[in-house]
């Protein structure tokens, strides 16, 4: 410890390069932070812990229709309290590049399903009994300036009507908020009343895509899950039911194998420090070959002049990575806004993963200019040859 | 007075690509504990070679060097490495203080390879600083100093272990005459009051004049000898 202080100072050698070196390694890592929490979450497995909210789609793919003749069988295993249905819609607001989502639903059953939303008694009342009507959460509202009495065309990308047209109309019959910040930080998406839609499709009609049941009790989610599952075993509608969080996290899984994308970006993003670093390090060292020297002049062996240079690397990392860690924090708490709430969360393992790559970091930038110090003849060195 | 230093058919030879250069041969010497020795002569003599030997920052070709009774020559680096850190002072001609630290951390790099404590450490520090009249520079970095007070400083880490031997290197080559007296005359009383055995190469006879005994050195090997 005494030897800190030295190790310390000698960081400051240079300090607008000490400044520019420690903003790339909290960019390293707190990129490491994030693309590892997120791959933590990917590769974990299903997790029905606190989950009052389950999705059952076809086994096969959630793109396949399930029938609503499957309702009543779902609505009869204990323990289920709501059962909705919601078939993604697929409709284009005017341009392409308005594009959010919206699900065709059954009114009550829904706003049963989800009583994070906020819906006033009489907008609820309207959504039930206008066939054409829909609801509009308030973010998307205020994006487009959506408001009650508007009508909006959409064009659906996946569902003809009858008549051969695309073009769908829904009437704005409400406004639903979210019940506190983070479901508020969803309302981006449009409800549509599943009676215009169902009648008017061409094709699929008294189907949907997937089933949303909610649960009596988060404990018996997964028996309710493997319950509906094996109800529909060896039917020609087998179906795949899971929390809604890991249903969430599929369709982004579907980008990829997430561990593999999140492994060859930080192989990457770590190769170039690895370069950076290293550089930096090996000119650190090159400049202060005489201070070397002085050391080995005043009698320190070959073995502290060698740990000085890697005990630089080993702080100049330890700083760089915690910083960036303690910013990924942060940054994960975004992430995990943007994935509906997914706990996306800088996890112990995280941390431990981020440890032994600033060790193997440090040791790979200090060891060549630490050899380098550990090689030098005091008599050359104080030489300038 | 007792032999401090013994050296007896040194030699010390470099290769350089394919030249081979004898910087020193053969050479005897003595230098009495508590003595200040100038060594001088011109460039390319070999003083700074024998300078090198003598603080073991550097092991001949052939001969045996004793120190206080020790066969450096025979010494590994890292033996060698801490017999200095325990038996010499070096002063240098550019000062050689680490620019990030300030004066005190300096003098204490030396006390960083002793087993003392933080407070001795502390302790030590500020009677080297007060010694050669830096008390109140003590937190200052080389770069606010000026050449004479960062060569005090210099002067105070190499005194601070209490080292047995002080080797200075052209200590006054950077400085101006009065400030090189100043420099000298503090030397001289590390010699006399405090009974510092020093070695010092110069080219400045007058800084030879502060010594008790000047050596003149010529083709790497002794030519005469003055006694102060």
């Amino acid at each position: 410890m005494k030897f800190l202080p030295l190790v310390w100072a000698n960081l400051f050698h240079k300090k607008t390069r000490l400044i520019l070196t420690l903003l790339s390694l909290i960019a390293a890592f707190m990129l490491f932070g994030l693309l590892q929490a997120v791959s933590v979450l990917f590769s974990s497995g299903a997790d029905f812990v606190g989950a009052n909210r389950l999705i059952t789609q076809a086994k096969v793919s959630f793109t396949q229709p399930l029938p609503l003749a499957l309702l009543p069988r779902i609505e009869s295993i204990p323990g289920v309290a709501r059962v909705a249905w919601s078939q993604f819609f697929g409709g284009i607001y005017i341009d392409e590049r308005n594009f959010f989502a919206q699900f065709a639903v059954d009114p009550e059953r829904l706003l049963d399903a989800y009583p994070e939303w906020i819906l006033p008694a009489e907008q609820r009342v309207a959504f039930t009994r206008t066939r054409t009507g829909a609801i509009v959460g308030r973010k998307l509202a205020e994006q487009y300036g959506f408001k009650i009495g508007d009508k909006i065309p959409l064009k659906s990308f996946i569902f003809t009507r009858k008549d051969g047209s695309r073009a769908w109309e829904w009437d704005v019959v409400g406004i639903f908020d979210g019940k506190d910040a983070d479901w508020s930080g969803r309302s981006n998406l449009m409800y549509l009343n599943f009676g215009q839609f169902d009648e008017a499709r061409q094709f699929g009609q008294g189907s949907a895509g997937v089933y949303i049941v909610r649960v009596d009790n988060p404990d018996d989610s997964e028996r309710i899950a493997k319950a509906i599952d094996s109800q529909f075993e060896n039917s020609p509608d087998e179906t795949k039911t899971q929390t809604e969080r890991d249903w969430n996290l599929s369709f982004v899984r579907q980008i990829g194998d997430i561990g593999l994308i999140v492994t060859g970006i930080l192989g990457a993003v770590f190769f170039t420090i690895l370069l950076v670093i290293g550089n930096t390090m090996s000119q650190a060292v090159r400049e202060r070959i005489p201070e070397f020297a002085v050391l080995k002049t005043l009698g320190f062996s070959d073995g502290q002049v060698t740990g000085l240079v890697l005990a630089e690397a080993f702080v100049l990392c330890f700083v760089g990575a915690a910083l960036g860690m303690v910013l990924a924090i942060g940054a994960a708490k975004g992430v995990s806004g943007a994935l509906n709430g997914a706990p996306v969360s800088v996890l112990p393992i995280v941390w431990a993963q981020a440890f032994v790559t600033m060790l193997v970091l440090a040791f790979a930038v200090g060891i060549f200019p630490a050899l380098r110090a550990r090689r030098l003849q005091i008599v050359d060195a104080l030489a300038g040859r | 007075m007792t032999t401090l230093v013994s050296i007896r058919g040194v030699a010390k030879r470099y290769t350089r690509g394919k030249q081979t250069v004898d910087v020193l041969q053969a050479l005897d010497l003595d230098i009495a504990s508590g003595d200040f020795l100038a060594l001088m002569g011109p460039s390319g003599s070999g003083k700074t070679t024998l300078l090198n030997l003598i603080g073991g920052l550097d092991k001949p070709s052939a001969g045996e060097i004793i120190v206080d009774g020790k066969r450096i020559d025979q010494l590994s680096s890292g033996q060698l490495a801490k017999w200095r850190a325990r038996h010499v002072g070096f002063v240098f001609q550019f000062y050689n203080l680490l620019p990030v630290l300030s004066a005190e951390a300096n003098v204490e790099l030396p006390l960083l390879l002793t087993s003392l404590n933080k407070a001795q450490r502390k302790k030590n520090v500020a009677a080297a600083l007060a010694v050669v009249g830096l008390s109140d520079r003590a937190t200052h970095k080389p770069s606010e100093l000026s050449g004479g007070q960062q060569q005090r400083v210099a002067i105070a880490r190499a005194l601070v272990a209490d080292p047995t031997l002080l080797v200075c290197d052209e200590p006054t080559g950077d400085l101006d005459r009065k400030t090189a007296d100043e420099i000298l005359t503090l030397l001289q009383a590390l010699n006399r009051n405090h009974g510092k055995t020093i070695v010092m190469v110069t080219h400045d006879a007058k800084a030879a004049e502060y010594a008790s005994h000047r050596l003149d050195m010529d083709k790497g090997a002794l030519v005469s000898g003055v006694v102060a």
